[in-house]
């Protein structure tokens, strides 16, 4: 089977270049660092220890909050990871040789899409680990339960592991439509970073804009996951979507930008 | 071993906007041979290559691989190996894994990584990240990616781009050893002096369009001779032509013209009283051929599919006993060297001696025509021990010397015929390094790469 052959080659090629480990570092030390601010400030808060500005915060389901963080601020790096995947063939002009190796184009990205899942579940695992390990360890300073045995946290933490998937799927998607590598990631750090949460700041101000805001993916990833740092802190929680429906929705672009990618630069000529 | 397929470009066409990159190109690259693929830069032979391996989609007509597309092969890498370019690695993947990356896409054996690795001399290096290689290690990287699948066809885009002297040498022998073997080998090269020594047939395009199709002792007409001639009195040989009539070209060594035996050029200038320091024959020039063909300003017969028999551009004989050309075989197999070659239908017996190639290193500059000037010709003794040439018993590639014989003889001064048999021969073969085959060919189209100056 040409799929398998193609999967365990697209396996080699991602796992022999530095390009995962250095992104997965990054991504482990900005979650941790992340979920212990959350933890710091959360616990604090909620303890008493540090004096909030607002109501105070109930403790109970504050650790959930604080592990979320690894997909609320590390989507980005399997978004990164899976762009990143397709971008460099064009950058280097391995495609050359890959589209020789199996003429098929579609099956090379077939071989991607499953590797992709790996990475992504891969980043999934370390980003929610750096979570849970920095998040659990602060709060249990401040004496707040950690919430390791609870059934919530674990079924967060494998949401988490899917929408790390799904983002490395887009990730790909994006690579496939925007060729040129220095676009893709300014346009992924762009939207990411900038775009996206403008609009559902001001989704969160603007009655009725939220019901398109919710559409977006970063929003159906937080719908995915359940709990989001930006659900808690923006106020209006009105229009989210139902976790299955999020990750649906996060699948979908992963495929629309797969196929129009598949049709459109993926059929060019390679030169 | 696997077998070498026929290659077949149908109507090959392909259009950028209003700009045809290639146009209906035909062609048909047998297996067994090495095929030289040639033509200027942004002729299409890139474009025509990609074409063939399904990278890049014709706007018409096909291009298949034993009759099949590339898409449509069972197993691509184990039918056709290809290196495009130098740079189709990711710089920061080591060259075993790169290799091991379409290995596993081809369903080979993860071993072949360190046969090939072996193969082309990069074992050392198997470990070392590819953007550290040289261009040279990158062409080897590239070629071992083309040999992967042990394929019966190869495609090489410029292989010898970036190879020293020793690595082109290498490539060579192991293209002539993968043709032998009966693989189908294509290589393309926008300098037909890279490739002269290494290919059986020739593909020549230019504007996308094909030129030429055929061996390369095709290429030469038999009829194309010139006689260059030269006298320390210039002003009145070319006065002298002028009177005649005769058409030439003043180039650094003396006047070239076309179609006219030195037998009566030297009866001219006899007569006209003017002492000449130089009077020989000389056949054409395969770069010249090239680059009339691709500039248009010669139209091949093979560009419609006919092709001209075999023949050698004969050397005008200038001695008068000697019957004019030479028969084609006789002229095989030895690579005129650019220093002097006697001055009669050269014996058998002295052309190994002198088939040395003064400088075996590829892609070498012509060496300067002068030097035959100079050199006296052995002749005499040399004509009298041997008769002149039979059929050459060693004679795989006619082809070589063609590309040689841009000198073919020298004549003497008058005085020579009664001179002692110079060792200046002799001489000059025993001083050139003796390494180099006499089947290769000696560098250069000695004299008639120099630069002319028209008149």
């Amino acid at each position: 089977m040409s799929l398998v052959a193609v999967t365990r080659s697209e396996y080699t090629k991602q796992f022999s270049t530095v390009g995962w480990w250095v992104l997965a570092i990054v991504l482990v030390v900005y979650v941790a660092f992340t979920a212990g601010v959350l933890a710091l400030v959360f616990g604090g808060v909620a303890s008493g220890r540090l004096t909030g500005n607002g109501p105070t915060p109930q403790t109970e389901g504050l650790a959930g909050l604080v592990y979320s963080s690894a997909s609320g601020v590390g989507y980005v790096f399997p978004l990164l990871v899976g762009t990143l995947m397709v971008t460099t063939e064009f950058r280097h002009k391995t495609l050359t040789p890959t589209f020789l190796a199996t003429p098929r184009r579609g099956v090379v990205l077939g071989g991607k899409f499953f590797v992709g899942i790996v990475v992504g579940l891969l980043y999934g695992i370390l980003g929610s680990a750096a979570a849970v390990a920095a998040g659990a360890g602060v709060l249990s300073i401040f004496g707040v339960d950690a919430e390791l045995g609870s059934p919530d946290t674990w079924t967060l933490v494998g949401r988490m592991l899917l929408a790390f998937a799904l983002w490395a799927l887009v990730g790909i998607g994006v690579g496939t439509v925007v060729r040129n590598q220095v676009a893709a990631i300014v346009i992924v750090l762009a939207v990411t970073l900038f775009i996206e949460p403008i609009v559902r700041t001001l989704g969160g101000l603007v009655s009725g804009f939220s019901e398109v805001v919710k559409w977006f993916p970063s929003a159906a990833s937080d719908a995915l996951v359940g709990k989001t740092i930006f659900g808690a802190m923006s106020s209006g929680g009105s229009g989210s979507l139902d976790w299955w429906v999020g990750g649906l929705v996060l699948l979908a672009y992963a495929v629309v930008f797969l196929v129009i990618g598949l049709f459109t630069t993926w059929r060019r000529d390679i030169d | 071993m696997p077998e070498g397929q026929v290659l077949e470009l149908t109507g090959l066409t392909k259009r950028f906007g209003a700009v045809s990159a290639v146009d209906s190109l035909d062609a048909r690259v047998e297996p067994g041979l090495v095929t030289g693929f040639l033509g200027p830069n942004g002729a299409g032979k890139t474009t025509s290559l990609r074409m063939l391996l399904g990278l890049v989609r014709p706007t018409s007509g096909t291009a298949t691989i034993g009759g099949k597309r590339y898409a449509d092969l069972a197993s691509p890498l184990q039918t056709v190996g290809a290196a495009l370019e130098a740079s189709s690695f990711h710089p920061g993947r080591s060259a075993a894994n790169h290799l091991k990356v379409y290995a596993r896409a081809a369903k080979l054996p993860i071993s072949r990584v360190d046969e090939v690795l072996g193969l082309v001399g990069l074992s050392d290096v198997a470990g070392r990240r590819v953007g550290g290689f040289s261009l040279g290690m990158r062409q080897r990287l590239g070629l071992a990616t083309a040999l992967l699948g042990d394929p019966g066809v190869l495609v090489l885009d410029e292989p010898t781009n970036g190879l020293d002297p020793e690595g082109i040498r290498w490539m060579r022998s192991l293209l002539r050893h993968l043709a032998e073997e009966g693989r189908t080998v294509l290589i393309s090269s926008h300098l037909l002096a890279e490739v002269q020594q290494t290919v059986d047939a020739l593909l020549i395009i230019s504007h996308g369009r094909l030129v030429f199709q055929g061996g390369v002792e095709d290429l030469a007409d038999p009829d194309e001779y010139a006689t260059v001639v030269d006298a320390p009195d210039r002003a009145a040989l070319s006065a002298l032509l002028d009177e005649r009539g005769i058409p030439y070209q003043l180039l650094r060594n003396g006047f070239t013209i076309r179609h006219l035996e030195p037998v009566e050029v030297g009866a001219l200038a006899a007569g006209a009283g003017i002492a000449l320091s130089n009077l020989q024959s000389k056949g054409a020039s395969l770069e010249d051929i090239f680059l009339e063909l691709v500039s248009g300003v010669r139209v091949h017969a093979s560009a419609g599919g006919t092709t001209v028999p075999a023949a050698t551009p004969t050397a005008g004989i200038p001695d008068a006993e000697a019957p004019a050309p030479v028969p084609t075989a006789a002229v095989p197999a030895e690579s005129v060297p650019a220093a002097a070659v006697p001055a009669e239908p050269v014996p058998a017996a002295a052309v190994p001696a002198e088939s040395v190639p003064v400088e075996p290193g590829p892609g070498a500059e012509p060496a300067p025509s002068t030097a035959m000037v100079t050199v006296a010709a052995p002749a005499p003794a040399l004509r009298a021990e041997a008769p002149p040439a039979p059929t050459q018993p060693e004679a795989p590639r006619s082809s070589y010397s063609v590309a040689s014989t841009g000198v073919i003889d020298v004549v003497p001064p008058a005085q020579t015929a009664t001179a002692p048999p110079a060792h200046d021969g002799t001489a000059t073969a025993d001083a050139v390094p003796a390494d180099t085959a006499p089947g290769e060919r000696a560098p250069g189209n000695t004299s008639t790469d120099d630069g002319e100056v028209q008149r």
